[in-house]
Parts: C-alpha cells; structure tokens; sequence
C-alpha cells in the first residue's frame, strides 16, 4: 500500500511564562493509505497533540512529519489551513455542529472554504447520504439526537473527500448504540478506501481500528496490528 | 469563502437573536435617524423663513428701532419696546431720499374685535396708504385707507380675508361697523387673502392707519416698525447708507456705533439667515456624530461578546479549512451589515419623522418644504460603513486571532 504520512522523531514542547512543557518526545511511524489507526493512550500521553500536528492544527517544534511524500514540517498558518480544508476531516467529541444551522449547511461549511469547491450541493447530498441522514438534510442541528449530530459531523468530515479522517473520541459523548452506529459509518468508510485515526483512550473503542499505535508519556509504548479486530454491523452496539 | 455565504449567515445571526440585534443597531438607528431628521428639519425651517421673508415683497428695507446687535437681530425682534423711531422720522424717509417709492409705519397689536353678535380675535396692523404697494396686495372689495384717514386719525378699517368672513360671513362688509375697544370703526375695504406673510397672518388682521393706532388704542407717539420698497435692487445698498444718514442726523447720532435703529434689507436678512442654519447644521449634525460613535462603541462592545460567545465555532471553522483572513472578514461583514441595516433603519425613521412634521407644519397654513438632502443619505451611508468597518476590525481580529485547539476547546 502507498505510505500516506510518516513521522520522524517528532518532538513538541510548549513554552509558557519560560515554563517549558514537554510533550512529544520523539515519535516515528508511518501510516498507509486506507489503514484504520487507533491511537491509543490515557489522557495526557500526548496522543491529542499528536493528531493536532498530524491534522495540521498544531506545528512540531522539532522531527519531520511528512505528508503525501511531502514535507510539511514548516507551513504557514495558511499553508495549514489549505491542508486542513482539502486533505484532512476531523471529527470531535463534542460534535462542534453551528448551532441553529441546517444539516445540509454545516455538512457544506468546508466546501465554503474549499479553492475549488465544485458541485457544493452534489457532494452535500452524497456526504449527508452516506452517513444516512437524508431525511434530515434540512433539519437545524439542535433538532437532532446526539448519534445523528455526530453521523453529520461524520458527513462534514466525508465532504471534502479528504485523504484523512481523524475522529477523536467520537462516541465519548453517545450511548452503546449510537455509538454503535458511529462506529459502523467509521469502519465501512474505512473499507471503501478511506484511512482513518481513530484516537480514544478506551482500550474497546482502539479495538475497532484494524492497527493501535499506543502512546504513553510522549513515546510510541507499543505499535500493533489488531488480529481479531471488533467488527460492527447494522443495529450492534458498541461494547464496553 | 463566498462573499454571499457570508451575508447569508451573518443575516441568519441577526435573525436568531432579534432583540440583541436591534439593541446593537439601536446608537446607529438613533444616530443617523437623527441627522436625517435635524438636516432635514433645518432645510424645512429655512424654506419656512425664507419663504416668509420674501413674502413681505420684494427689495424691501426694513426700519426697526434699538441697535443691531453684532451678527444678531435688534432687540426688538425679541419684543423689547424701544421708542426711537416716530411716524416724522418715516415721512423724512419718504420726502427725502431717492429710489423709495414706498413706505409705511408699522404698529400691531392684538385686539377682540366685535360686531352685532361676532367677535374674533385679530392682529390690528397700524399702517399707512402704502402699504398695498409694500406687501404686493390690494383690496378685494372697497379701498384702502387714504392719506385723508391718516391725516384725520380717521376711525376707518380694512378688514383681512379672513376677519372678513369671520365677521360677516360673506355678507358685504362695506359700511358696516365693527369695535376695537372703546371705539366704532366703519369698514371702507376688505383685502385679498394672503396668507402668513413675515409670519404674521395678515388674513385674519383689521388694518387701520398708523395714526388711529398710535392715539386711539395704544395711546403712544411711537411706532413699531417701518418698511420701505426700493425702485430697483441696485439702489438698496445706497438705499441703506441714505436711510443711516438721515436717521443719525434726525436722531443727533454722530459715532454710527451709538445708532438706535438698525436698516436691514431682505436680502441682507436672507443672508444672515443662510449663514446661521449652515452653523446650526454643522452643530446638530456634529452631535449627531457623537451620537453614531457611541453607536460604533456599542456595537463594538456587542461584536466582542459574540466572538467571546463564538469561539468553538471560529475553532471549528478554522479547523475545516478556514484561514484568519476569512475569520476576519467573516467577523467584518457581520458588523458591517449591523451597521448598515441599522444605518438604512435609521433612515427611514429619520424620513418618516420629517415627513410627519413638514405635514403638521403645512396645516397650519405656513410654507415647510419636505427636503431630503441626498447629501445627508450619503454623509450617513458613508458614516455608517466607516463606524462599521472601524468598530468591527478589533473584534474581527480578534476573532481570526484564535489559535484553533484552544478555540474548540472553549467551554
């Protein structure tokens, strides 16, 4: 498979009032094309700033991260917002849906932002259709479950095509069963062709992803492939 | 990001929170409604008195007693009775300087006047013969009063149109008899109507001669005012000096500064009028000004509240691709569009309110032109996009100045 990004001895540190914080001490791994990466590890291991940088919401302070063959350890604010916008989805825990919009208009927020967004409506409508969402498409965020907000954080993140999906902690905030579904929209996006990072602290939660790549006190603790890896189908819910 | 997507969403904004959005563009509401409304009020008043001031007639020099201020009106505009100028002094006037074809001592009071069973209340004007001629009018019916009647303090009258009707409904009023006091005045004339003139209604007005007024119903040996026509503007500014001239000698005044009278002409009014509405313009429109920053602070103010309010969602724009300069614009755009909507709000209150009172000044019969000055629309479009554009660049840089991991991590 075609290596999708790789990173080098990545190291990050945060400088406050002279107070110099640690985070990242020295990552390296490479992630192929189509993968379903689990980065796992307990709050504050640094798996957050990981996909900070690997997203392009945060630059390394030193090391390599190579993305697409390209080298993208020193962009710009705007060189990372395009790489935000075209390659990269993201998925939160806590949805970030705009409040009072419609389904249709906060699936369509990246194309907003998009050089050459294309047919903005076409595409919507197939995001919004793979996530299952069509007969909410002109419901307003607040009318929605919390499941049905995240399948249309889901749709967002798909919009763009992007060449990477990072979902962090997606079900934190549902219930086993929407969950559930969640989890099922990640894994079959997975098996038509996209790679997605998957970043929990729930040992359950990683043992959807295909491959977990453990961080502990910003180092890579343990980087393996998951042999029977939980597979979802329709109306199963995520067990913990 | 498209430039509509952004109106689209900032109208969406305001529409969700409507009271919010109306107290933010309530300073600039306030603000440019108010210049709207002070120009336009202040161009109506000045059609108002021009048009009262040319109605007195054309090239016509004004008399009036006590000394003119500097840069103001006499004293006597403001009812201070002052007793310089006698009835000899207009005579001399009249006899002795060139270009006057015209002349008339004014004296006015307030009288009730009766006959039979009506009485009305009028303006007596005490005037001479020539007074037709000064104010452009003539009699309806009847004649007016003659140098016979003044000589004689003759008790004769002229009725006003309207003291006319009032009086008699329409019935021929010549010969007939009305009372001013003590005394019964027989009626030789009836005016065409004329309206406010000089804002006096010289329609509902009993005119008598100078003289009647002066001994029988005011009991003084003074007059009010006089007026003069002149044969030809040309002549007014010669006029002027020649009226000076004689008033000192007749009055032994030697230093012009000591002058108990003051000798003005329309057009000299016209012009001291011009100059003190542009000030007065200048003035209320300045603090109109004050008024339309204190609007920008507020909006200011509300702008930085909703970027504090929206910082997930700038978080979360940023992180699907937004730059800082769309945030920035973003941000703009909204506050622009409260300006501008609050701007065109403030407009069409301003209009409005000029209009109601152009109507309420038209019903009482005076000249008050409804004037929108387009100047005044643009001044405050462009003042309104300048506050907007202003107040809005802090909390737009603000708002782009997030760094997006902090920004959707906000609670």
């Amino acid at each position: 498979m075609t290596e999708l990004l790789k990173v080098i001895d990545l190291k990050k540190q945060y400088e406050n009032d002279e107070i110099v914080t640690k985070v990242l001490h020295g990552v390296s791994f490479n992630i192929d094309e189509g993968e379903f990466v689990a980065i796992m590890g307990p709050s504050g291991s640094g798996k957050s700033t990981l996909m900070h940088i690997m997203g392009f919401l945060d630059k390394l302070t030193t090391g390599k991260y190579i993305f697409k063959g390209v080298d993208t350890s020193n962009l710009s604010d705007d060189q990372m917002a395009e790489y935000r916008n075209f390659d990269i989805g993201f998925v939160f825990q806590s949805f970030n849906l705009l409040p009072r919009t419609s389904v249709f208009d906060n699936v369509k927020l990246p194309l907003s932002y998009a050089q050459n967004p294309g047919d903005i409506t076409a595409k919507v409508k197939q995001a919004i259709a793979a996530v299952g969402l069509n007969h909410r498409i002109n419901n307003l965020s607040n009318q929605l479950s919390g499941g049905e907000k995240q399948r249309v954080a889901i749709a967002r993140a798909l919009v763009n095509d992007p060449a990477l999906i990072f979902a962090d902690e997606p079900t934190g905030n549902l219930d086993s069963k929407t969950g559930g579904q969640v989890m099922r929209i990640l894994q079959t996006l997975n098996k038509r062709g996209k790679t997605i990072i998957l970043v929990t602290h729930e040992k359950y939660t990683a043992e959807h992803a295909h491959r977990i790549i453990k961080i502990k006190d910003g180092l890579v603790e343990e980087d393996l492939q998951v042999a029977n890896h939980i597979e979802i189908k329709d109306g199963d819910e995520l067990i913990k | 990001m498209l430039i509509t997507d952004t109106i689209k969403m900032s109208l969406k904004n305001l529409r969700v929170n409507k009271m919010r959005s109306f107290l933010t563009m309530l300073g600039i509401i306030i603000g440019i409604s108010s210049v709207i409304l002070i120009t336009s009020l202040v161009a109506g008043a000045e059609s108002l008195i021009v048009n009262q001031i040319q109605g007195i007639g054309s090239n016509i020099i004004g008399v009036l007693p006590g000394a003119s201020e500097e840069d103001g009106p006499p004293a006597a505009v403001f009812g201070v009775v002052i007793t310089t100028l006698k009835e000899a002094d207009v005579q001399a006037i009249k006899d002795q300087i060139p270009h006057i074809s015209a002349g008339s001592a004014y004296l006015t009071s307030t009288e009730i006047i009766t006959t039979g069973s009506q009485k009305t209340t009028v303006s007596v004007f005490g005037v001479d013969p020539d007074y037709p001629d000064i104010s452009e009018t003539s009699t309806d019916s009847g004649h007016f009063l003659t140098l016979e009647d003044k000589a004689a303090a003759a008790r004769v009258a002229v009725l006003g149109s309207q003291a006319a009707d009032d009086l008699f409904n329409g019935q021929n009023a010549i010969g007939q008899k009305i009372k001013i006091r003590q005394d019964q005045y027989t009626i030789i004339g009836t005016m065409k109507s004329q309206g406010t003139v000089g804002f006096q209604n010289v329609d509902n007005a009993v005119f008598i001669p100078i003289t009647t007024t002066q001994k029988r119903i005011l009991g003084i040996d003074y007059i009010g005012f006089a007026r003069f026509k002149v044969d030809s503007q040309d002549n007014i500014a010669e006029t002027i000096g020649a009226i000076e001239e004689l008033l000192r000698d007749r009055h032994d005044i030697s230093n012009p500064k000591e002058d108990d009278f003051t000798v003005s002409s329309t057009d000299s009014a016209l012009a001291v009028l011009g100059t003190v509405t542009g000030a007065l313009n200048l003035f209320l429109v300045a603090i109109a000004g004050i008024s339309l920053i204190v609007g920008g602070i507020g909006i200011m103010n509300i702008m930085l509240a909703a970027v504090t309010e929206r910082i997930r969602e700038i978080g979360l724009r940023k992180a699907v691709g937004a730059t800082s300069a769309n945030i920035t614009t973003q941000f703009l755009i909204e506050t622009v569009i409260i300006t501008f909507l609050g701007a065109i709000i403030g407009m069409l209150i301003g209009i409005f309110f000029a209009f109601l009172v152009s109507l309420g000044v038209n019903s009482f019969d005076y000249d008050w032109d409804f004037v929108i000055t387009p100047t005044s629309i643009i001044i405050s479009s462009l003042f309104a996009l300048i506050i907007g554009l202003s107040f809005g660049v802090y909390p737009a840089r603000k708002a782009a100045g997030y760094d997006p991991i902090t920004a959707l991590r906000y609670e």
